[in-house]
């Protein structure tokens, strides 16, 4: 053969097509690989529902739970704490819980407080902003990050701050309030976190 | 055939007919004569150009001790703490494996960060070293990523918080993101999945992209040769008989040696901190991550380790919603945009002179003005958020996005030295 030899088309469409249909198998291929970083079965099974006891939860204190590995929060506000949620609304990006309603804030907690008894505040202690868990400051008086502080949660992260129904700031880098996850209650002083279904 | 025409080595005494026999099977005598002794670099190297010898040796130094830690270390979220802890007290040199390795760490940012300043000085990532600049972005890159990888291995609380903040970086991208983040952590929060894998990306996926960036990095370095104090090309000047540049000297022995001067130097003040100050006052190794990982409870102050917060300091000082798009993305690009705009530098840089020596006024402020804001940014990250500081993030992001921004402009206007024909001392 000589290097002047004429490339024959018939033979180049087949040397592209045979390069695609490898191009196609080595991304086909990719996908088991990628695949296999999405959560495993274990890990999807552990979303099961928790229960809380509040008997002895007084009114100004906090507990804190775990569910589904992340941080959840029950607030028993007292009688200043909420007068201090009603008076807050000016200060609030989202009082209202209008942003991301079917995400953030199931239709029994579409309220001002933000929770189904005034008293009780159920919500995941994880900041919208980077998920960080905010830090409670939950009496009023000067903070250094607000000198007016009416009681919330602070981010030491990135300074995000929320109200004691946890109703995010204005001007602060959190874009939305803090969730409030499906709960019910299932006597005056036990609650189920993570189901919601009536009766 | 090649191997044939090759000429026999002598010189090597009792080696000579071991390397010659070696030489006529692999091109050895071929890469040792055009990586260094036949490789001309400006005679005119100063202190600045220590910086990527320095950033190869720590290179070594974190795969040493790299190897040596993962034989004891446990990437389990349930063991993974006290196996550290086993390393510093029970494992014999554990200690100081564990210590040259954290405090490599820092270390490889410091060579690093010097090593690109000098670029800016010395305008060594403009043309022809374009490419040059873009590899040494994405060893840059592969150095944070293995970092922050590295960095969730202990499982202490920074460890744990950093990894959410910045796997939740991920999630803030519109429509993809929240998948990314969950294919990103295995899981729905940071977890024992995630550790796992960050485990697998720190001692095999990216240290196997570093290493094969440094080698291109170095080819195409030795391709367009070594810029200089002076920013002129010595190519330009040859011996007429020889082809060699006048202002060149080879790199064996002259810069062998000037380097392991270097070597010796940085090991001295590495040592130091290594044997006496291994935190660094909770800058190389941070106070909180003594404290092991609690998902319920982020620490009351955190911050990423001193390399990270410039653009950290960029990604909080975003504070106010506009354009319909929350602070929270546009924190996010403007993060992701601070570290990604080094690549483009050398089509925004346009002055006609590439040091800062023959450089006018304008760059010399701009630069100055920069590093300033590069280092308030980067002292600013590591404190809390007030409204005072977050106002001054805000001013130096501003200052740190104008000097790229407006760098096609004021390099053009600048009132520039003419550059000599040689090298300068």
């Amino acid at each position: 053969m000589s290097d002047k030899a004429q490339v024959q088309p018939a033979r180049r469409k087949l040397i592209q097509l045979s390069a695609c249909a490898g191009g196609v198998a080595a991304v086909a291929s990719a996908v088991p690989f990628a695949a296999s970083m999405m959560p495993s079965d274990r890990a999807k099974a552990l979303g099961a529902p928790v229960e809380a006891d509040i008997t002895y939860l007084h009114a100004g204190e906090m507990m804190r739970l775990e569910w589904r590995g992340q941080p959840l929060w029950i607030v028993h506000r007292s009688k200043e704490m909420i007068e201090a949620v009603k008076a807050g609304d000016a200060k609030l990006a989202d009082p209202a819980s209008e942003r991301k309603p079917d995400e953030l804030t199931p239709e029994y907690a579409r309220n001002q407080l933000r929770s189904i008894k005034p008293e009780y505040l159920v919500v995941v202690g994880i900041c919208t902003h980077l998920g960080c868990s905010p830090t409670e400051r939950l009496k009023s008086g000067p903070e250094p990050f607000d000198p007016e502080w009416s009681g919330g949660f602070y981010c030491p992260c990135h300074g995000s701050l929320f109200d004691l129904a946890g109703r995010v700031y204005k001007n602060k880098p959190a874009p939305d309030n803090l969730k409030v996850p499906p709960h019910m209650y299932l006597s005056d002083t036990k609650l189920l976190i993570g189901e919601d279904k009536k009766g | 055939m090649a191997a044939a025409e090759k000429q026999p080595i002598t010189g090597a005494g009792a080696f000579n007919g071991i390397l010659t026999w070696v030489d006529a099977r692999f091109p050895l005598m071929a890469l040792w004569r055009e990586h260094l002794s036949e490789y001309y670099a400006p005679k005119n190297f100063n202190f600045w150009y220590y910086f990527g010898s320095l950033a190869l040796l720590v290179l070594v130094i974190q795969i040493v001790t790299g190897i040596v830690l993962a034989m004891n270390y446990k990437p389990d979220a349930s063991l993974a703490f006290a196996s550290v802890e086993y390393i510093m007290r029970e494992v014999p040199w554990g200690w100081l494996m564990r210590y040259l390795h954290s405090t490599g760490a820092s270390a490889f940012f410091i060579c690093i960060y010097l090593h690109m300043f000098r670029a800016l000085l010395y305008g060594s990532h403009r043309k022809p070293r374009e490419l040059l600049w873009i590899v040494g972005m994405l060893i840059f890159l592969a150095l944070m990523g293995e970092a922050f990888f590295g960095y969730l291995l202990p499982w202490g609380q920074m460890s744990y918080w950093g990894a959410q903040v910045i796997v939740n970086l991920f999630a803030a991208i519109p429509f993809v993101g929240p998948d990314l983040a969950l294919w990103i952590r295995g899981d729905y929060v940071v977890s024992d999945a995630t550790l796992n894998r960050f485990f697998s990306f720190h001692v095999i996926a990216l240290p196997l992209v570093l290493l094969g960036l440094v080698v291109v990095h170095l080819l195409a370095l030795h391709e367009v040769g070594s810029n200089n104090p002076d920013g002129i090309e010595i190519k330009k000047r040859t011996d007429p008989k020889t082809g060699i540049p006048l202002d060149g000297i080879p790199f064996h022995p002259y810069y062998t040696v000037k380097d392991i001067f270097g070597v010796m130097v940085f090991l001295l003040v590495f040592a130091i901190i290594v044997f006496f100050a291994p935190e660094l006052g909770g800058y190389f190794l941070e106070h909180n991550n003594f404290i092991a990982a609690d998902p319920l409870r982020t620490p009351p102050h955190i911050a990423p380790v001193w390399y990270f917060t410039p653009y950290y300091s960029v990604l909080r000082a975003n504070t106010i919603n506009f354009f319909w798009v929350d602070a929270k993305v546009w924190g996010v690009i403007a993060m992701g945009i601070s570290v990604m705009i080094f690549f483009f530098l050398p089509w925004l840089d346009r002055s006609p002179a590439k040091s800062i020596r023959y450089r006018g006024p304008l760059y010399k402020g701009a630069l100055a003005l920069f590093v300033a804001s590069f280092l308030i940014l980067g002292y600013l990250g590591t404190q809390t958020v007030t409204e005072t500081r977050t106002l001054l993030a805000q001013v130096c992001t501003v200052i740190y996005f104008l000097f790229f921004l407006l760098m096609p402009w004021y390099s053009t206007i600048d009132k520039c030295k003419p550059e000599p024909d040689r090298v300068t001392h």
